[in-house]
């Protein structure tokens, strides 16, 4: 079986489902011949041809419009965003549009669109290529928010996500695109949505996190066990809608709650499932919700982007926090 | 040296003056008065259902509205040019055309009395539903458009939007999309003059809005919006050469925004009135209705069965929306996803409950 990067499980994925589903086509800036920036979609255009991998104009609110009118025709678009910077002008077409359709018309058209784009930072990137709002869209109502950790997850759920048949914004964490390759069979079978994967199962405290930080949470766990310190490591996977019970389930095992992410720290998504254990789980905890995030500052140009991201030190000190405290 | 490398030119197009006379001859198609009857019967009900609408919001029976008073020839003209198999993506102002669509007074008078169900369009399944946020459907438009041309189908997704609008990006995103790929889409501009109480000069320093298409490497031209006959010629051609596969195109309809911009506004605080008085004096209706009277296609015992008829019709729909009562307060959970996720269920529960008890 073959090991993929996350990058080539995505392509993957996408090909399986041009394959298998004519109404899917894939759209952005630069996917075409030259395959996108990151080379998601590399052989695409050769493969299934120009007419269903669109090379669009530099247009991202026309990216997310047209991709609400396709979706709404019947055609499965799936949509990249070349980065989350530039992500902002297609916001209006989501919450605007994309997730009120099927509302505004008691189902009577709905759209089934996916928008990709790379997610964070930690790659040595220009300005407004590292930043990770992904908590300015799990707050809109009818959106499906996804991010895969692992090359097999992100073949999972994006295959998901094409056959959902209502909007998904796909985030791609760029640190993690090359970082690890792992078996992925390309077999077309879909991970589901809207539920968290227990990544590693312990006893004394729960580390909550996505994306690529889960990569820091994981490595924290490892360094933490060689002091018989027993994590369990939740992969959240589908921000929004979220589930919380998984989250809770492995509170209520262990009292104790660390939630990592890289976005800042204020209104971040790890405000809400801490607000959430606060309010379903509170007898459960044996220690105040820890959490380890990026700051609330923008974040800085590389130079000082390790000192935004959060690290295994930060995160293995926040568990212990949660140990010590009396 | 300098050359010129690029040229252009604006068409403009009239076939009734204001005073109803002809300018020129009518175009083939348009010569039946069965034909012409009918886009004057489609504006006198729109009409009727404009001002029943006004006064229902007046005595507190319907929510905010929008008036398309003055400008009904170009819903007319557009509705009529359309075949049932395409696609009308409508700005808030259109109903001349969604109503020639099929889309029922009751479903629009339900949509601005706050209830969701006047977007489920009984007939026209694939239309999109009215578009508040200015010019985003434009976006929409090109990718309904793409859909079509990508499946092979001879049909075409038309746009309404306003001269506001024409300022916003995603309208010029659209047009240069739909350029490239030579999509079978029409921009239907509805230049009424105002946005709000920015007057179309405000708007832009271009001196057409049309031109705006040139820029998209899209044909654009201008007609007369009050000129139902213009309206439906010129957008006609543009919805079949889109159709045939010549691509997408602009249609500038020059009009006047007669009413309020809303039942919520009050234009007497930005507008001349003399200047709306003028305006009256292009009316569509009454232009059009001089003209069939002179031409004795159209006689005053039967405007008085048209407006009886319309009278009839409006009052029925307003029956319908009135006996309708609202959805259950938990209704807004459905059609939020296609099934409603875990996770809101607990939310859904506790409205249900709270509105039962
Ligand atoms: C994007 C956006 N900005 C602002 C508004 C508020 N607004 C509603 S209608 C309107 C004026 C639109 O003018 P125009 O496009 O000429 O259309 P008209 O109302 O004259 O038909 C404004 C500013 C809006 N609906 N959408
Ligand atoms: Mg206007």
């Amino acid at each position: 079986m073959p090991e993929l990067t996350l990058i080539e499980a995505v392509n993957r994925a996408l090909v399986h489902e041009m394959a298998a589903d004519p109404s899917v086509v894939v759209l952005g800036e630069d996917v075409g011949v030259n395959g996108g920036v990151f080379r998601a979609t590399a052989g695409l255009a050769q493969r299934f041809g120009a007419e269903r991998v669109l090379d669009t104009p530099l247009s991202e609110t026309l990216i997310a419009g047209m991709a609400i009118g396709m979706a709404a025709e019947g055609l499965r678009p799936v949509a990249e965003i070349q980065f989350m910077g530039f992500i902002y002008p297609a916001l209006d077409q989501l919450l605007n549009h994309a997730t009120r359709l099927r509302n505004r018309t008691r189902g009577r058209l709905t759209c089934p669109l996916v928008l990709r784009t790379p997610h964070g930072g930690g790659i040595h990137a220009p300005e407004h290529h590292s930043e990770s709002t992904e908590a300015l869209f799990t707050h809109i109502p009818g959106l499906r928010v996804l991010i895969p950790s692992s090359p097999a997850r992100a073949y999972g759920l994006l295959l998901a996500a094409i056959r959902d048949p209502d909007p998904v914004l796909f985030l791609e964490p760029t640190r993690l695109y090359r970082m690890v390759r792992e078996v992925v069979e390309d077999d077309g079978s879909a991970l589901p949505l809207d539920t968290c994967f227990v990544l590693r199962e312990g006893p004394d405290v729960t580390l909550v996190s996505w994306g690529a930080m889960l990569h820091e949470t994981l490595a924290a766990a490892d360094a933490l066990s060689e002091h018989g310190i027993g994590c369990e490591v939740i992969d959240v996977a589908t921000l929004k809608p979220l589930d919380i019970d998984t989250i809770l389930g492995s509170v209520m095992k262990t009292g104790r709650l660390v939630i990592i992410h890289e976005a800042g720290r204020s209104g971040g998504l790890g405000a809400e499932i801490a607000a959430q254990i606060g309010e379903r789980g509170l007898l459960s905890l044996q220690a105040p919700i820890e959490r380890v995030t990026g700051y609330d500052t923008i974040m800085p140009l590389y130079r000082l982007e390790k000192a935004y991201l959060p690290d295994v030190a930060r995160i293995a000190a926040a568990v212990k926090k949660t140990l010590e405290f009396q | 040296m300098q050359q010129s490398v690029a040229h252009f030119e604006i068409a403009y197009t009239q076939f009734l003056d204001e005073a109803g006379r002809t300018v020129q001859g009518f175009p083939e198609g348009l010569r039946d008065p069965a034909t012409l009857r009918a886009l004057y019967e489609v504006m006198v009900r729109t009409r009727t259902f404009d001002k029943k609408a006004i006064a229902l919001q007046r005595t507190g029976q319907l929510g905010t509205f929008a008036s398309s008073l003055g400008q009904e020839a170009i819903g007319a003209g557009v509705g009529a040019a359309m075949r049932p198999e395409d696609v009308l993506l409508p700005s808030y102002r259109d109903y001349a055309a969604q109503f020639s669509r099929g889309v029922t007074m009751t479903e629009v008078l339900l949509y601005w009395g706050g209830d969701e169900r006047g977007m489920d369009y009984e007939k026209p399944r694939r239309d999109f539903p009215i578009c508040v946020p200015v010019a985003s459907h434009t976006c929409h438009a090109a990718g309904v458009a793409f859909a079509m041309k990508y499946r092979g189908e001879a049909r075409v997704a038309v746009s309404i939007l306003g001269d506001g609008a024409t300022s916003k990006g995603d309208f010029y995103e659209a047009m240069n999309a739909a350029g490239v790929w030579c999509l079978p889409v029409v921009f239907v501009v509805n230049n009424n003059q105002w946005a709000i109480s920015v007057s179309r000069r405000a708007q832009t320093a271009a001196e057409t809005l049309a031109q705006k298409a040139i820029a998209a490497g899209i044909p654009g031209e201008q007609v007369d919006g009050n000129d139902v006959v213009a309206v439906r010629e010129r957008v006609g051609v543009a919805i079949e050469r889109a159709r045939a596969g010549q691509g997408a195109s602009l249609v500038e309809c020059l009009s006047y925004r007669l009413g309020d911009h809303t039942t919520a506004d009050d234009a007497s605080r930005y507008r001349d009135p003399a200047e709306v008085e003028a305006a009256g004096r292009r009316d569509p209706i009454e232009r059009l209705r001089g003209y069939l009277l002179r031409a004795g296609h159209w006689s005053t015992a039967d405007e008085e069965r048209l407006l009886a008829h319309a009278a009839a019709e409006v009052d029925l729909a307003v029956t319908g929306y009135l006996a309708l009562p609202a959805l259950p307060p938990e209704s807004m959970f459905e059609h939020l996803y296609a099934s409603l996720p875990q996770s809101l269920e607990e939310q859904r529960r506790a409205v249900a409950a709270a509105s039962d008890a």
